[in-house]
């Protein structure tokens, strides 16, 4: 099978649809062989819950279930009649990966260099928190040799927050 | 010729703008006021150039001189005024002199305050403008320049500046128009908001950089452009809040944010924006994170820089990438240069920049605020990385992979939930001390509200987590927000004997950074709302129904009336179905969700029919039809929850921002 153009322009667009038509002719006549296995069509509700976890392959960063170009009406007849056929959202999914590759996927499959996308941010988030508590304990101890050095502070009366408040308009007026 | 008097204006700002970066700079470290002034009318003298090329431009456009590449591209003759005026910042040549407009009217702006206080400022702010308004002026001269024509050579059509050999001017009698995405009033207002943010923020970096090259590293630069970034940050926020309301209006697929990497760009530097008004406030109240805060703006500069760049280098396509081109590595050494450079200074002052107090509690204001630093960061982080992976994946493996939707909302939905956690605590913890038992007194009757309230959406039969949770935090940082008015109100009045109106209204006038602030604070968890309502209740069902068919969601019918298609103006053919909208059986009125099809660019535009409440929207967009037949129509039918805080939310931003921003009377301080 063709493997999808990695560059798309207006000409490997056409192209590809044409591959695509083959395809679909190629699709249409091997469950038409398997017609008895045929179950009732699949409800647009149906293809869209698995449309919406692919990516138009033509056009970036757009949901199948959502583009509004005919292509992508096109990839969810062909999602439909795979339905129709009894293969599982899974399968679907495999066989859009196999003929456009995986950014197809709303995420990049946990393989190899990709996992790099998922442990990254966890990652630099920790050692962000990591750096910011060891700055905090440093600061504090600085803050105790600071505050032992100027005798024991004072104690923070009843309702602390109004007093503050009352303190801070007085220094306004 | 009109486009050549654009082009040689253009070329003579550029001159103008390098010779004010070298006067500049000779004034400042020769102490020649003399030059430092010369910079400053150099300065000056850009915006009323910059200004007269854009309306050569503009005039171009709205008078439809096609022999002109970039008029071409973006206008054609069916389109209405309004957006051939605005087809200015339509493609990518227009959109940078745009920018080179905004960046010299702002620098304009600024070096006309008064400077007696900090003069020595004055020089370095020229400088970064002057450079800033170069960089872009000359990617307009030398590689995007919209005064380009159309010529026709032996080896077919080209655009250039000047006539090749041997060319022949090519004088088109229409344009190409401009992308359908793009026609809807939104393109008034979107695009310049955004521009606007991302241009001023330009302004605060340039104080920061003058900062630190005179070692003034006191916190005077922060309280020169306080009330600049405050507004620069509304503009930002406002070109967010607007891009995901024409999202939401035009593209048709009910949503009104997809983590598109554009619109990431444009969050990106919110993220940092947002970060810093925070923390620049624990420098002016404690003295501490100076390093830090040159940091965020050197980020948050170089953010608005890339952000530029994605949407307008193509490198990363996009639905919003509708204008490509090769100018990507010239943004990259540019934010490269300027990186390194602004980094290299600040490392340089490093020890000037030192705390002059240090931290006590871990529960103290300042130390909240720190934390609410390090959730921004990780929200930039997952941004960041989520937009720059697939190139890396690309250049790597020759993989090209998506990172959608589902990433960033995993990633990001714990650091925002814990950012509304902060919102609802630190307004509570004290500069300088705070213990679990000063806060703990603070924020439990405000957190046992919120928890009744979690108990009654539970009772109410919402049992979702996410949506617990969520409403939860929601109710938290409302409660403490009004407890916080409340008390300080009540502070007053029993001080002053003033009622409790008049104490509200004079506690929010004197201190209107603070309460302001808390209005903000509001207005994001109303968005909150809206965004929880989407994420955790949106129900969709699509359905080809014949004329008198309906199609049933969320207790609503949607009956499927009729369907016409005719042309009209602006070189559309529209499809258009009337349907009649049920509630049980109460008739709610009549949808026309269309199709328009653009006859130009081939391009089809989905326009939904929408009611709004305050509790949902019903959301009807016409996917497919059948002229003459049995069959009837495809109708994809949405259920959008809550939707409307968003937009109501957006609102009570402005008039937070704006509490916070406006001027108060010098007498009664900052």
């Amino acid at each position: 099978m063709e493997s999808f153009p990695k560059k798309v322009s207006r000409v490997t667009y056409r192209v590809s649809r044409f591959t695509f038509y083959v395809l679909f002719l190629l699709l249409a006549l091997a469950s038409a062989k398997t017609a008895s296995a045929q179950q009732p069509t699949p409800s647009d509700d149906e293809v869209n819950a698995i449309a919406r976890q692919l990516y138009c392959p033509v056009c970036e960063n757009t949901p199948l279930d959502v583009c509004p170009t005919q292509a992508c009406a096109q990839w969810r007849d062909l999602i439909r009649q795979m339905l129709a056929e009894g293969k599982s959202a899974d399968e679907i999914k495999q066989y859009f990966v196999e003929n456009y590759g995986a950014r197809v996927l709303s995420e990049p499959p946990r393989t190899g260099l990709n996992w790099l996308v998922y442990i990254l941010p966890p990652v630099a988030f920790l050692a962000g928190a990591y750096i910011l508590y060891r700055a905090f304990r440093s600061w504090r101890a600085l803050g105790k040799q600071a505050s032992a050095q100027e005798g024991s502070e004072v104690p923070l009366a009843g309702d602390e927050y109004v007093a503050r408040l009352e303190e801070e308009l007085r220094k306004r007026e | 010729m009109i486009a050549d008097f654009g082009y040689g204006v253009i070329v003579v700002t550029f001159l103008l703008a390098l010779f004010s970066v070298g006067a500049a700079v000779y004034g400042a470290l020769a102490k020649s006021y003399r030059w430092a002034e010369s910079a400053r009318r150099a300065m000056l003298l850009t915006f009323p150039l910059v200004t007269i090329a854009s309306f050569t431009l503009i005039y171009l456009l709205a008078t439809g001189h096609y022999e002109l590449e970039y008029v071409y591209s973006v206008t054609s003759n069916s389109m209405p005024m309004y957006l051939k005026i605005t087809a200015l910042w339509g493609g990518q040549a227009g959109s940078l002199l745009f920018w080179s407009w905004l960046m010299s009217a702002f620098a304009s702006a600024v070096t006309l305050r008064k400077w007696e206080r900090d003069r020595e400022f004055l020089p370095w702010v020229i400088v970064v403008s002057s450079v800033t308004l170069a960089f872009f002026l000359a990617l307009t001269i030398f590689f995007e320049d919209p005064f380009a024509r159309w010529w026709q050579t032996a080896s077919g059509e080209v655009a250039a500046m000047f006539r090749p050999a041997g060319a022949v001017p090519l004088m088109p009698s229409d344009g190409q128009g401009l992308n359908p995405l793009l026609r809807h009033p939104g393109m008034i207002i979107h695009p310049p908001m955004l521009y606007l943010g991302f241009v001023s923020f330009v302004i605060p970096y340039a104080f920061a950089m003058a900062a630190l090259i005179t070692g003034r590293t006191d916190d005077r630069w922060i309280r020169i452009t306080r009330r600049w970034t405050l507004v620069a940050w509304l503009f930002l926020s406002l070109g967010l809040v607007l891009g995901a309301r024409w999202a939401y209006d035009v593209l048709g697929w009910g949503g009104y944010w997809g983590w598109d990497p554009v619109e990431i760009a444009a969050f990106m530097p919110w993220l940092t924006g947002t970060a810093f008004l925070h923390s620049v406030m624990i420098q002016e109240k404690r003295g501490m994170l100076k390093q830090w805060n040159m940091l965020l703006i050197i980020l948050t500069y170089d953010l608005v820089i890339f952000g530029t760049f994605l949407t307008r280098s193509g490198v990363l396509s996009s639905v919003h990438a509708f204008a490509q081109s090769a100018i990507g590595p010239l943004f990259f050494a540019f934010i490269g240069l300027t990186l390194v450079s602004s980094v290299s200074l600040l490392v340089y002052r490093w020890n000037d920049l030192k705390a002059e107090v240090e931290m006590k509690s871990m529960l103290s204001r300042e130390a909240l605020f720190l934390l609410n630093n390090l959730l921004f960061m990780g929200v930039l982080i997952v941004c960041f990385w989520g937009v720059i992976f697939p190139l890396i994946s690309e250049l790597v493996t020759n993989q090209k992979v998506t990172v959608g939707p589902p990433f960033y909302e995993r990633a990001t939905a714990p650091l925002f939930g814990a950012l509304m956690l902060l919102m609802g605590i630190a307004p509570l913890s004290a500069w300088g001390h705070s213990t679990f038992k000063t806060l703990g007194r603070a924020v439990w009757k405000p957190a046992l509200v919120a928890a009744l309230v979690v108990v009654a959406i539970f009772v109410a039969g919402i049992h979702n987590a996410v949506a617990l949770i969520g409403f939860g935090l929601v109710a938290l940082v409302i409660f403490v927000t009004l407890y916080e008015f409340w008390r300080g109100a009540m502070a007053r009045h029993r001080r002053t004997g003033e009622n409790f109106v008049t104490a509200l209204w004079r506690l929010a006038g004197r201190n209107r950074r603070r309460y302001g602030g808390y209005l903000i604070h509001i207005s994001m968890v109303l968005m909150a709302i809206g965004i929880l309502g989407m994420q955790v209740f949106q129900t969709e069902t699509q359905g080809t129904i014949p004329q008198g068919g309906s199609l049933a969601l969320a207790g609503y019918t949607v009956t499927f009336d009729s369907v016409a298609q005719f042309d009209t103006a602006g070189g559309r053919n529209v499809t258009r179905a009337v349907v009649s909208v049920y509630k049980g059986d109460q008739y709610l009125g009549d949808f026309h969700p269309r199709r328009d099809y653009y006859y130009e660019s081939g391009q089809p535009m989905t326009i939904p029919g929408v009611r709004s409440t305050l509790a949902d929207d019903l959301y009807v967009i016409l996917v497919d039809w059948q002229p003459i037949s049995a069959i009837g129509a495809t109708f994809k039918v949405y259920h959008n929850s809550l939707v409307n805080w968003l937009w109501i939310g957006s609102l009570v931003f402005i008039f937070g921002t704006l509490v916070a921003a406006w001027p108060e009377k010098v007498t009664s301080g900052g």
